[in-house]
């Protein structure tokens, strides 16, 4: 598929590919997206607002250019803001593809690294040799306002012309907490959401700290996502009870809602609200037990973004939207066309009968199992 | 995170170092608000940090395009969130005051950068946040400071009165707009009072007949706090305007 190449949010020619829960693909335009949504359903969408992630600087032991791209953080709190997980890059900007950039050097716990006004220190290298967990050594106040002036959006060189950080944000960015934008919500704007409440449906959101979508290197992005904090508000959480209540559906718009939902989700598909980390993946084998469709961009096969796509439809329509989707000359990446993915029908029964009677370990804990696979392999290099 | 709002009002005040905007920094951390403020000069963000330390200082200009999301990446990383936004700095224009016909194009832009263009970009930028402190349950508040100015034509107040009309209007608009977002947008005459931004309008006036700045902020702070007969009703009404 083509890369989508400018910082447009809301193309007036976005395509929607529409995969409905039997299987079955239509092509529609993106601004018809609502006309999808029926009375009843809550769309839930991640406010998390883009902070500029990318921090260009210098590793002071070796007096070598790097750029430190944030990646992960403990939690979601604005006093917590000392501490992340980070990859780290050599020489060079967004212009190089990530996948070429020169690797940087190799840094022990410890090193110093000079990000313009930030001072950090390696504290850790973690499962790979360029991901590290680092300390920031200003005060609090300082790194808010050193990330705001000297951080830059992370970047990708399909996009050719320098980003701005508001092209990172959609329109109903809060909190900036996500490193990368979530992009499945540029689809949405205020008439947009004007308009789902106008047909009878719910708009909800949640704030999820979206991760990076690519490293460039297989092995590292075979790590990602990385833990994500979440949190979802009291009200959130009522709404997608009252909407399993009457038979609506929960359509999530982005891959981090699937995440942040699911994590949070009770066999009945309703959800605990408050604060989480999603700490699984989600595939192929993952029972979905409270979204029904996701709203997502295109993704290509073998990123963590497409394996997710698996939990709601099987292997044969994924390569059918990917045929449909490249023969059609679907943009793909953050500012390309999207995706409506239904949950494939399993049966014709109505959702909490089949909680009732499905043995209590098939979704679940089956997600569960996938969490401390990825914790643990973290876990094992911070040793 | 979700919680916050419910103990303590999360609040961002621009032009936050000296008149009616320092004044309002001091009455609303009074009250237990959580307060950032935002100014141009940093000498005069640390010095009021210092004096208020519970306060968050953040050092910006808004009639900077560029300024305009590291204000907000930085008001949201003090407070986690925000409830309540007041558009309080001011550009007069021309100083001294001129009449329209000697007035520069660019005291105008000025102007208008100032007192229209950065509430909203500034507002635009935060409206994610103030979304989310309505669904949530609060009842999120934006107030435009504005000026009898921005209604009467007062000779030699062409940029600044011009300036505050547009910004009054689009208060008046974006308030029926946002009602159902359950987003308030109000503007507000604080009335005539001894500032220094008065004082570089009109250096030769009496100040005893002005109005203190301390004063006007705990009418705007009562106004605040003051319960909402709900949301809609109110967001319906024309913004009020109070002297």
């Amino acid at each position: 598929m083509i890369p989508a190449s400018t910082a447009t949010q809301r193309s007036q020619n976005a395509r929607l590919l529409v995969i409905d829960e039997r299987g079955a693909i239509t092509h529609r335009a993106r601004a018809d997206f609502q006309t999808l949504v029926r009375p009843g359903d809550v769309v839930v969408a991640n406010d998390a607002a883009t902070l500029p992630a990318s921090l260009a600087g210098i590793h002071m032991p070796t007096d070598s250019i790097v750029e430190v791209r944030l990646a992960g953080r403990d939690s979601l709190l604005p006093r917590d803001v000392t501490r992340f997980t980070a990859v780290v890059f050599g020489a060079g900007d967004f212009r190089t593809p990530t996948e070429h950039r020169p690797h940087p050097p190799l840094k022990h716990a410890g090193d110093e690294l000079r990000l313009g006004p930030l001072r950090a220190m390696v504290l850790t290298v973690l499962a790979h040799p360029r991901l590290i967990e680092l300390r920031f050594e200003n005060p609090g106040a300082d790194i808010w306002e050193g990330l705001a002036r000297h951080g830059r959006a992370i970047h990708y060189a399909y996009v050719p012309e320098p980003l701005a950080i508001w092209d990172t944000w959609t329109r109903i960015a809060s909190v900036p907490v996500a490193f990368e934008a979530p992009s499945a919500g540029f689809l949405l704007d205020w008439t947009v959401i004007g308009a789902l409440r106008a047909r009878g449906a719910a708009f909800a959101t949640l704030t999820h700290a979206a991760g990076l979508s690519s490293t460039g290197d297989a092995e590292l992005d075979r790590l990602l996502p990385l833990d994500e904090p979440y949190d979802i508000p009291a009200s959130t959480a009522a709404l997608i009870e009252a909407c399993r209540d009457r038979g609506g559906r929960v359509i999530a718009i982005g891959t981090t809602v699937v995440r942040a939902l699911e994590h949070a989700a009770r066999a009945d598909g309703t959800v605990r609200p408050g604060a989480g980390t999603a700490t699984q993946r989600i595939g192929p084998h993952t029972r979905l037990s409270c979204v029904d469709a996701i709203v997502s961009g295109t993704h290509e096969p073998g990123t963590s973004h497409y394996d997710l796509l698996g939990a709601f439809q099987d292997d044969d329509v994924l390569h059918r939207m990917e045929r449909e989707a490249d023969v059609h000359g679907y943009r793909t990446h953050e500012f390309g066309d999207s995706v409506w993915l239904a949950r494939a029908a399993r049966d014709c029964s109505p959702r909490r009968s089949i909680f009732v009677t499905a043995p209590r370990d098939t979704g679940f804990s089956a997600f569960h199992g996938h969490s401390r696979g990825l914790s643990s392999r973290l876990d094992a290099s911070r040793q | 995170m979700s919680e916050t709002h419910q103990q303590e009002l999360r609040v961002a005040i621009t032009g936050g170092t000296s008149g009616l905007g320092l004044a309002l920094v001091r009455e609303l951390v009074d009250r237990g608000a959580l307060v950032a403020f935002i100014a141009r000069h940093r000498e005069a963000v640390e010095r009021i940090s210092r004096e208020h330390p519970a306060a968050s200082g953040i050092v910006g200009d808004v009639s900077r395009k560029d300024d305009i999301h590291p204000i907000a990446i930085q008001v949201l990383g003090a407070l986690g969130g925000l409830d309540v936004l007041v558009n309080n700095a001011s550009s007069l224009g021309p100083v001294p005051l001129v009449p329209l016909a000697d007035t520069d194009c660019e005291d105008l832009e000025r102007a208008l950068a100032t007192n229209l263009l950065g509430p909203f970009r500034l507002t635009k930028a935060l409206l994610g946040s103030l979304a989310a402190s309505a669904r949530g349950g609060g009842r999120p508040l934006v107030v435009n400071i504005s000026s009898d100015a921005a209604v009467t034509p007062y000779a030699g107040w062409g940029a600044y009165g011009a300036s505050k009309a547009a910004l009054h209007h689009l208060s008046r608009i974006w308030s029926e707009e946002l009602a159902s977002e359950g987003i308030r947008i109000i503007s507000i005459d604080p009335g005539d009072m001894d500032t220094p931004l008065h004082a570089l309008a009109v250096p030769d006036a009496d100040r005893s007949t002005l109005k203190s700045p301390d004063a006007a902020a705990r009418e705007i702070a009562d106004l605040i706090a003051a319960p909402v007969p709900g949301t809609a009703q109110f967001a319906s009404r024309e913004p009020e305007v109070v002297r």
